[in-house]
């Protein structure tokens, strides 16, 4: 299919949600208010691992104006994003695990009693030895952080081999061993997490700051024993997740709970430490990586350890564990591999799931160790990722399949933005260029937990006033899912898509989507969208052809507008259409859903890393390095992404210039670091640093579309794979710059005054 | 409680405020003015920006008493009818809005640099929105927006 066919696909679209935003009308959770909300706040553990023995609220419950308090205890029920590390309580109950754990929840009349009352609770806690590095977490038997845990902290052990890795090394001509470091990092997105819950007669509805509202509908039916249909989860307009809001948290249980104790509404705004507790970001990595290769660059195996410090909680990271091998064999070919990987407890708030979730820390090491390998051989950095590149239609060693692939063309094309073949190793000292590559996966092939149903379902109900309504779960995050769905229903139906209205991500009224994370919506959301829209077309337009006197094949609607092909002279409105089909007797409504092919091997571990469709990506960076303050500056970053084709240019410009953006963040300013003692060292937006505008050059994106098969009209993922190779292609141009190879991300100034000083690398 | 009179979005208004409510609050939570956003309730981040007397302020750090006898605009002030602001046109036009929570400080910064500067160069706009952060954009398509905002920037908008 050619853009060029398309009636509103491959144009640019503001999003429909855009005005309501820029003229403050837009409501996100906190702008809700009901009479007599009253302000929930939740006391937080001083101590990384302790027991605790005895909460005591008399003196808090005697505050005037404290109108409930609710204990762990009177929520037994565990909770967890994934089935198998359900390992959370609403609130601690016997023990607290990282600085910053809730362990009891307020409701006052007005925030100063509610924080009044939070330092009346006296909570007796056992203080137990704490473990804050994984490597001593792994063999400490005597302290446990989960008494579950068969050795010592470790959550889980994952290992995989595909091919023949001994014979692979024994063929190769050169074999180069290097490890790595990937800090924490963690999401920030502006808004901070808020809820607000309010149970009347037997029903609970929960207004939340949420990227899942299905999973968080689940979860509070079950911890706070509620049927699913007696439990209402709205996602009202988000300020940025990036996996941040990925999951249920302890405060939308709370406010529910103080709601149901209290009678009345109840909201939980997170101050901005709280949200830095909160963290489940990206999962710190060691790595250690060792490759060989043929004279040519052509790769014979590889191999990969990887140590995750999970933090104290499962959250998402035994599928983290899982993407962080699985994800390797992408872009490039790999003959045989393995990997071996742990995800380890200790005393710190819990890693999951960010933008570009799994990949990017492997993605990081392996880019720039294949650039160390070029480097030893004398070959172009270049050359090697496209002698070794994946091929569309085929299958990775680890049975990911792969139909569409353009990672040549961003290879090319990112190579030529930033004139690699008149600038690499010509530039003065100091300057420097480099390119990574990367792949991501457009949604996961297997829900969360094990169901058949659909992944994303949408419903479009179509009004006699020619109005057209899509009804999705999917989760609009700021990424754009509700305008993706006008669009994909406003090509389908012939309607201007800044005409259609989408009711989103509210359990009682809108078809389940899984929600917003994997990079999914757009494929799978898409897809159910266009199908439901078909649905809608299938109905109308024999109505039409029969008014016209035409064939249906000849019938064409644009802009709202039917005809018929070669009769031009021979129109309906839409509208018209809509009334002529509901006087049969129904209203007009159509109703899709996506579940994607059965996909993946049968191996342990092969249910991670399956997707209907990889994105794939090649970035470019121009960088200077100061060699008398190690400050490094990306002057230029080129971002090629394969995107399958831009629905919406503007939106998915947007998307990768923003991914890459959130990468530079993470290769040269951010560390989501805890001290010894498990205090965050930075929790505040001043102390941790994300990127502002003087941070940044102006992201060059390159949309490049191999169109795929399955996708939406070709579309595929482009919101976290476009992050993945831009922080390896920093470090590659700051080797090209000043000859250093730097392996600790993030990048510090004292780290590249250090290795200038020692001549060369690790 | 003290009484506060001051000017918000052209109405003048008089208030009650707490001795040590901000700002933010007051336009939040007492005049239901809710476009403008907290997201650290620090200063750091700049979601909270409303304009003084024409002056980007945090009202995060600004005391309602403070206000006494200012004029304050807010992103609900910036639109006349359904006619967009040039600003909040160009913001809408080039993709400068993702999740939306850092839009109106960053519109209401913006407003305030051109009403100055009607011809910033790139450089200069990054200079003077650098104390909003987004976390969605990559600032591209924002600067962008600025960019074509001031290409149509009337006098005295």
């Amino acid at each position: 299919m050619k853009t060029s066919s398309f009636s509103y696909v491959g144009k640019a679209l503001p999003r429909i949600d855009g005005v309501a935003k820029l003229t403050g009308d837009a409501q996100y959770t906190d702008d809700i208010h009901l009479p007599g909300t009253l302000v929930g706040k939740l006391l937080r553990s001083p101590h990384a691992h302790a027991l605790i023995r005895n909460i005591d609220v008399s003196k808090a419950e005697a505050l005037p104006g404290v109108r409930g308090i609710v204990l762990g205890k009177e929520a037994p029920i565990c909770f967890g994003i994934l089935p198998r590390a359900e390992d959370e309580n609403a609130l601690a109950i016997d023990k607290v695990r990282y600085v910053g754990e809730p362990v009891v929840g307020v409701a006052a009349v007005d925030e100063r009693t509610a924080l009044e009352a939070l330092k009346l609770v006296e909570v007796d806690y056992e203080l137990l030895p704490a473990l804050f590095d994984p490597y001593e977490a792994m063999t400490r038997e005597d302290v446990k952080i989960h008494k579950e845990s068969e050795v010592a902290n470790i959550e889980r052990r994952a290992t995989l081999e595909f091919g023949s890795v001994e014979e692979g090394f024994a063929a190769a001509d050169h074999i180069r061993e290097d490890t790595f470091f990937k800090a924490a990092i963690t999401h920030a997105p502006i808004e901070t997490h808020v809820a607000l819950a309010n149970y009347r007669d037997g029903k609970m509805t929960l207004w939340s700051t949420t990227q899942v509202p299905h999973y968080v509908h689940k979860a509070i039916s079950r911890v706070l024993e509620l049927p699913m249909d007696r439990v209402r989860v709205i996602k009202p307009t988000l300020g940025g997740g990036f996996g941040g809001k990925g999951e249920p948290f302890s405060y939308e249980f709370v406010a529910c709970m103080l709601s149901r104790k209290c009678g009345r509404p109840v909201k939980i705004v997170h101050t901005r430490e709280e949200v830095f507790m909160s963290h489940r970001g990206r999962h710190p990595m060691h790595m250690k990586l060792r490759t060989g290769v043929k004279k040519d660059g052509t790769i014979t195996a590889v191999e990969f350890q990887n140590l995750l410090d999970g933090g104290s909680y499962g959250s998402y990271g035994l599928v983290t564990l899982y993407y962080s091998g699985q994800l390797l064999t992408l872009p490039y070919i790999l003959p045989a591999y393995r990997f071996d990987g742990v995800r380890v407890f200790t005393n710190k708030p819990a890693c999951g799931a960010l933008r570009g979730h799994g990949g990017v820390g492997p993605r990081f090491a392996f880019e720039v160790h294949l650039d160390r390998i070029a480097t030893d051989l004398g070959i172009d950095p270049v050359e090697i990722r496209q002698k070794n590149a994946l091929k569309p239609n085929t299958m990775t060693l680890n049975e990911l399949r792969i139909t569409s692939c353009g990672f040549e063309e961003c290879l090319e094309k990112a190579g030529k933005a930033i004139g690699w073949n008149e600038r690499r190793g010509k530039l003065p000292r100091g300057r420097g260029v480099g390119i990574a590559g990367g792949g991501y996966v457009s949604g996961a092939n297997n829900a969360i937990y094990f169901n058949p149903m659909p992944h994303s379902s949408v419903n479009i109900s179509v009004d006699r006033g020619g109005g057209v309504t899509v009804f999705c779960g999917a989760s609009d995050i700021g990424q754009g899912s509700d305008t993706m769905l006008a669009l994909v229903a406003g090509e389908t139906l012939g309607i201007r898509p800044d005409t259609i209205k989408v009711i989103s991500a509210d359990t009682d009224t809108t078809p389940v989507d899984l929600g917003s994370y994997s990079s999914r919506v757009t494929f799978m959301a898409g897809n159910a969208c266009r199908s439901a829209a078909l649905e809608v077309r299938r109905k109308i337009v024999p109505i039409i052809a029969e008014k016209l006197g035409v064939p249906e094949e000849t019938v064409q609607i644009k802009d709202g507008i039917a005809s018929a092909q070669g009769h031009s002279e021979k129109t309906l409105t839409f509208a018209q259409a809509v009334v002529l089909a509901e006087s049969k007797g129904t209203s007009i409504y159509g109703s899709g859903g996506y579940t994607p092919p059965k996909l993946g091997g049968s191996y342990r571990g092969a249910g991670v890393g399956p997707s209907p469709a990889y994105s794939f990506g090649a970035h470019a960076a121009e960088v200077e390095v100061d060699e008398e303050t190690g400050v490094v500056r990306v002057l230029k970053l080129v971002a090629a992404h394969d995107l399958g084709l831009a629905l919406n240019p503007l939106a998915a410009e947007g998307q990768v210039e923003g991914a890459a953006v959130n990468a530079l963040g993470e290769v040269l300013l951010e560390n989501h670091d805890i001290t010894d003692g498990g205090q965050h060292a930075c929790p505040s937006l001043l102390e941790y640093k994300i990127p502002t505008m003087l941070d940044v050059p102006d992201v060059e994106a390159i949309l490049v579309e191999s169109v795929d098969p399955e996708g939406p009209f070709g579309a595929k993922e482009c919101g976290e794979g476009s992050l993945h190779p831009s922080i390896p292609a920093v470090v590659n141009a700051i080797y090209d710059a000043v000859g250093i190879w730097l392996h600790d991300a993030p990048i510090t100034p004292e780290a590249v005054l250090s290795a200038l000083k020692k001549g060369e690398q690790p | 409680m003290i009484i506060v009179q001051m000017t918000v979005n052209g109405n003048p208004i008089e208030v009650g405020v707490g001795d040590e409510e901000t700002l933010l609050e007051t336009l939040r939570q007492r005049l239901g003015l809710t476009g403008t956003k907290q997201g650290c309730d620090l200063g750091d981040c700049g979601s909270c920006t409303v304009l003084l007397d024409g002056k980007p302020v945090l009202s995060c750090l600004t005391l309602a008493a403070d206000a006494q006898g200012h004029e304050i605009v807010t992103i609900e002030g910036l639109a006349q009818g359904e006619d967009l602001h040039p600003v909040q046109r160009a913001f809408h036009e080039a993709g400068a809005v993702q999740c939306g929570f850092c839009t109106p400080g960053m519109v209401l910064t913006a407003k305030a640099l051109l009403d100055t500067n009607p011809n910033p160069d790139r450089e200069t706009i990054k200079g003077a929105l650098s104390g909003n952060l987004c976390r969605c954009t990559g600032y591209v398509k924002i600067v962008n927006a600025v960019e074509i905002a001031a290409k149509v920037y009337p006098e005295g908008a």
